[in-house]
Parts: structure tokens; sequence; C-alpha cells
């Protein structure tokens, strides 16, 4: 806490109110509406909305295609996770050796992250594409074998590689950050005691890199339950047969092309509660862990 | 750095050279597809060299998609994103460092918890809340009984409203809505030392002026980082514009516009998919916010490690 401040005065509330008001009508209004509508179900000919109490809830989660939803959602979230992050933790060790070139590798790997999540779907789309991307080689010899618009399977394959493509980037950031705010004297002594490069880098580097990791690891997954709306809709549009019907995709699909309010609202709401325990466990058990020295 | 390593060294390259062409060859791919003309893009074996057309598929997906209107748009909507936060989160930090009064904490914990839920999750009810802006204001006169008492006082309805459906306002408000860069500007702003403070405060400075003359020019570097995120998040808005706009035509926005190239057969009546189009405007979307994180790079991976999106 600081001791020399300035007296409570109307300029300290002005500064405030506009942020506040903000968050008031775009934060918390929509997340009480949500809870509202969750609970509640609106009458086909308007008259307000009646109390139906978990009704929503008990015709989501007896949905068989809501937890196919479910399902699809946590493999794409686990996958692209785990393809993301690995392959940023290997490129990251590798860059931060810091040989010729350097610099070039590290942009190299960054720009990624300013693609957005349509224009990823839209080029992996392209990549795919049983006609004219790179898997045309296989189909002119077994024709119809990769198709993502029939295949569940290479459908959800497709959604995987793309997410995946585009946190590379991210993860790539945070390790290199991380390997370098590593202190230049442990690895020197490391190396004194004759540890070779890769030895260093599998007992001294990554250890101390797992702070970071977790880190990583909740945001990642959180990212991938929230962010996959684009890649899904310029991707597969959550074909085949819902293959791709990632649980944000849903929740508009069911909210603004089935007009079903309360439906929706019952859905954001396990997601909510999805997202708040996973930023709940970062900060709880993983942002207390981190200590670099 | 320490040892020679030739057989190692090679290896990093070979490596990194390997992610690099991972991370490349899509979006080499689709540069590729961005040259070709229409019957070679869609010729069986996929082409892997650049044609001669890009210069014409460019002009053509451009007037196609009506681009110029749309690119303006997203940099109105990405540069009052960024003045917008930037702004917001300045003084929202400045109020809770450098004033004491009660509830600080509270209100700090109030804004920070809008990390917790990205537009996303809660997409729906905000949507409603676009519709009418004042919504939440008319529910509470409503519930308090104050609509009633004005009605009874003075006779007015009370009947607020303030759509921002189809308008910039609605592109940008509930983007600006989050606490990422109010975070970023509090550990900033704890950083300043107290005699800092007291110096001013012995010179006479009032707090507009300690903001203004002493910590603005001295927050540069945290502006320029800000910006950067905040830029290229704006930019890349794809859910929310798809909803908000309905008139593409005056306030559509780039990204928005791709999904109307997906090559289906919605697009194309069942005619040859036009992916040398859909990929010259996908490269035209990509430019600005890739131009922006390699530009300001040094900028970009700092504002990403500290503002915790």
């Amino acid at each position: 806490m600081r001791r020399a401040c300035f007296k409570f005065s109307w300029v300290a509330a002005a500064l405030l109110v506009p942020q506040l008001l903000i968050i008031f009508v775009f934060f918390y209004w929509p997340s009480a509406q949500a809870l509202y509508w969750a609970f509640t179900l609106e009458q086909p000919w308007g008259g307000g909305n009646t109390w139906v109490g978990l009704d929503n809830f008990r015709a989501i989660l007896t949905d068989p295609y809501y937890w196919g939803s479910v399902r699809v959602s946590v493999i794409y979230a686990l996958a692209t996770t785990a393809l993301a992050m690995g392959m940023a933790l290997t490129l990251a060790v590798f860059v931060d050796r810091q040989l010729a070139g350097y610099r070039s590798w590290r942009v190299a790997i960054i720009w990624p992250y300013a693609v957005a999540a349509p224009a990823v779907g839209l080029a992996f789309q392209f990549v795919f594409n049983p006609g004219a991307g790179i898997f045309s080689y296989i189909n002119a010899v077994a024709p119809g074998w990769w198709d993502l618009s029939r295949n569940a399977l290479q459908a959800v394959v497709a959604i995987i590689v793309a997410g995946a493509w585009k946190q590379v980037a991210y993860s790539f950031v945070f390790f290199l950050a991380a390997l370098q705010s590593i202190p230049r004297s442990l690895i020197e002594a490391a190396a004194m005691d004759g540890a070779r490069p890769l030895r260093r880098m599998f007992d001294l580097q990554m250890p101390l890199l797992t702070p970071t990791f977790f880190f990583l690891l909740v945001i990642n997954i959180t990212d991938s339950f929230t962010d996959s709306f684009g890649i899904v809709d310029t991707l597969t549009g959550g074909g085949p047969y819902r293959a791709t019907d990632l649980m944000v995709y849903r929740i508009y699909s069911e909210g603004f092309k089935g007009m079903n309010y309360s439906g929706a609202a019952a859905q954001s709401v396990i997601l909510m509660l999805l997202v708040m325990a996973l930023t709940f466990v970062q900060f709880r058990y993983v942002e207390r862990r981190v200590h670099y020295t | 750095m320490i040892e020679r390593t030739p057989l190692l060294n090679l290896a990093t390259h070979l490596i990194l050279g390997f992610g690099l062409i991972v991370i490349l060859a899509p979006i080499w791919l689709a540069f590729v597809a961005a040259t070709l003309t229409l019957q070679d893009v869609n010729a069986a074996p996929v082409e892997l060299w650049p044609g001669t057309h890009l210069w014409a598929n460019l002009k053509e997906a451009w007037v196609l998609s009506d681009f110029g209107p749309k690119f303006i748009n997203s940099l109105i909507v990405a540069v009052g994103v960024v003045v917008g936060k930037i702004t917001l989160a300045c003084f929202t930090a400045f109020s809770l460092v450098f004033f004491t009064y009660r509830g600080r904490t509270l209100i700090f914990w109030m804004i920070f918890i809008t990390l917790m839920l990205p537009l996303e999750v809660r997409i729906v009810p905000t949507y409603a809340v676009a519709a009418n802006a004042l919504s939440p204001f008319q529910a509470l006169l409503d519930v308090t009984g104050m609509s009633w008492l004005i009605n009874a006082v003075s006779g007015v309805q009370v009947s607020l409203q303030w759509n921002l459906l189809n308008s910039y306002t609605g592109l940008i408000l509930p983007l600006v809505a989050t606490a990422t860069g109010t975070f970023l500007y509090r550990q900033f702003f704890l950083t300043i030392p107290d005699e800092l403070v007291e110096a001013a405060r012995m010179d006479g400075a009032g707090p507009l002026r300690f903001l203004w003359d002493v910590l603005i020019p001295l927050s540069k570097t945290n502006i320029a980082a800000l910006a950067t995120i905040m830029f290229v998040y704006a930019w890349n808005q794809y859910l929310w514009p798809l909803l908000v706009i309905t008139d593409r035509a005056t306030y559509g926005m780039v990204v928005v516009q791709l999904s109307d190239l997906v090559p289906d057969q919605m697009t194309t009546g069942g005619g040859t998919p036009t992916w040398h189009l859909a990929m010259a405007a996908t490269l035209m979307v990509m430019v600005p916010p890739i131009a922006i994180v390699i530009l300001m790079q040094r900028w970009f991976v700092r504002g990403l490690i500290n503002t915790d999106k």
C-alpha cells in the first residue's frame, strides 16, 4: 500500500465512473441476465418470463447432442493445448540457445498470433480441402478418402490442427520469456559442473519452467473453450452431423439461429462455471507456486 | 554459448527449420492459391509454387468484398478500442492507486473479475443489452418502483432507449468492458516511488496535473504495449461484429467479411469454388495486425506477457 496519496475528491470518483458504468452495463448485467434466463422460460407470445427452476438445465443435460458437444470441446481443448504447448516449448528451448539468426527465428514464430481465427479457419479449409488442398494427392489415388464435410473424425482433426496452429505463438512468447529470465549464472554453473546443453535443457531449464507451464496449461484450455468460434465457423460450420459443434458454437447457434434464449443462457451458465473453475484453479494452485529462484 | 557443439547446433537449426515450415506451410499454400487462376487453383495436385495472378486476384477480391469501407471500419473500431481501453484503464488505475478511499479493494476486485468471463461466453445476453444499452437502468427503475413514481409525479412514462446495433459504439464499447489494461496500469503505478508523488504535491500539483505531466509521459512503454495487444484483439474480432452488425455495407468489418467468402455450396451455388479469391481476401485481412506485431515486436511481447489478456 502506498503512503503518499491524494485525498479523495470528486476527481477520483469521476475517473472511476466511466469504467464502472461500462462494466456494469456490458459485463455484470449480461452475466446476471444469463443467470435469470437460465432459470426462466420466455413465453412464446410475449408476456415475460416464467420461472421454470432447473428445467432448462435438465433439458440440456439429457440432450445427447449437448454431451456430444461437451465431449468434442474437451477433446479439442486437450488436443490443441497439448499440440500447441509441445511445439511452443520445443521451439522456445531451441530458440533460447541464441544461435545465429536468433531474432529472425523469434519473429518468424511470433507472427501467427496476429492472424484472426476466421482467417486461420479459412486458410486451413483450403489446405484441407479434398479437391484443392494437400490431400488432393491422396484423393487423386483413392477418391473420397479425405473429405472434411463427410468424415467426422477428419473434421475434428482439422479444427484441432488449425486451433493448435493459432495457439503456438502465445505459448512460445511465454516460454521464451521464462527461459530468458533464468539467471545466466545458474546455467554457467551447470556448464562448469560438466552438464552439456541437452542435459541443462532437461535437468535445469525445463524444471524451472514448471510455473509457466501450468499457467499456460490453464490459459490455453480456457482459450480453446472460448476462442474457438471463428475457426469452427469458417472451417467446418459445426458439421458434419454436429461432429465439431463446440460449446461456444452451440450457444451461438442455439441462441441466434434457434432463438432459444433460455437454452443458450443455461449453456452459457455451464460454460461460465467451467471457465470460472479453471480460472480459480489457476489463481489458487498455479499462481501461488511461482518462484523462479 | 559456452562450449562448441557443432552437432547440436545443426540439430537446433534443423528443428527450428522444421518448426518454421509447419508454421509457414498453411499460409504459404494460401498465398500460392491467391496467385493462381480459377482453373489452376482447383487442379487436382495442389500447386506449391506461386503463379502470376496475385495482383489480379487481390483486386478482384477487393472489389467483390467491397473492402474499401470495411478496412476503414475495421480501423475505426480497432483505434476506438485502443484509445478507449487505454484511457479507461489509465483513469481507473490512477484513481485506485493514488487516492485513499474506502471500498478501493472491492472496486478493484469488481473490475478484476471481468477478466474471468470473455465476451464469447456471455454473448447472448450481451447482445440483448446492445439492442438497448439503457435497459439495465430501465429495469432497475422498474424494479425499484422509480418509474412508477416518476410517472405518478410528472406524468412522464420512463422508457430509456439506446440502440447500439449497427453502430460503431455498439462494436467498440463491449470490447472495452474488461479489466485487461487496468491491471497492467495498476502494476505500473504501484512501482512509482512515493517520493515522486510527494515532490509533485509539494510543487503544488493536483492529481490531474500529476497524471498528465508525470505519469503519462512515464507510461509510454505501457501505452505502446497495450495499444499493440488491443489493436490485434479488436481487429480480429469476429463473433461480436457478426451479431451486432446486420448492415454490413455500412458497418461491416473485414474479418467478418471472410465468412461470406467460404467457397461452399451456398456461395458458389454448386459452381467451381473460388479459392483464389477467398485466399487473396484472407491475405489482405491478415496483413495489418501482422505488420503491427512485427513492427512493434518488443512492446507486443511485453504487453502480451503483462496484460493477462
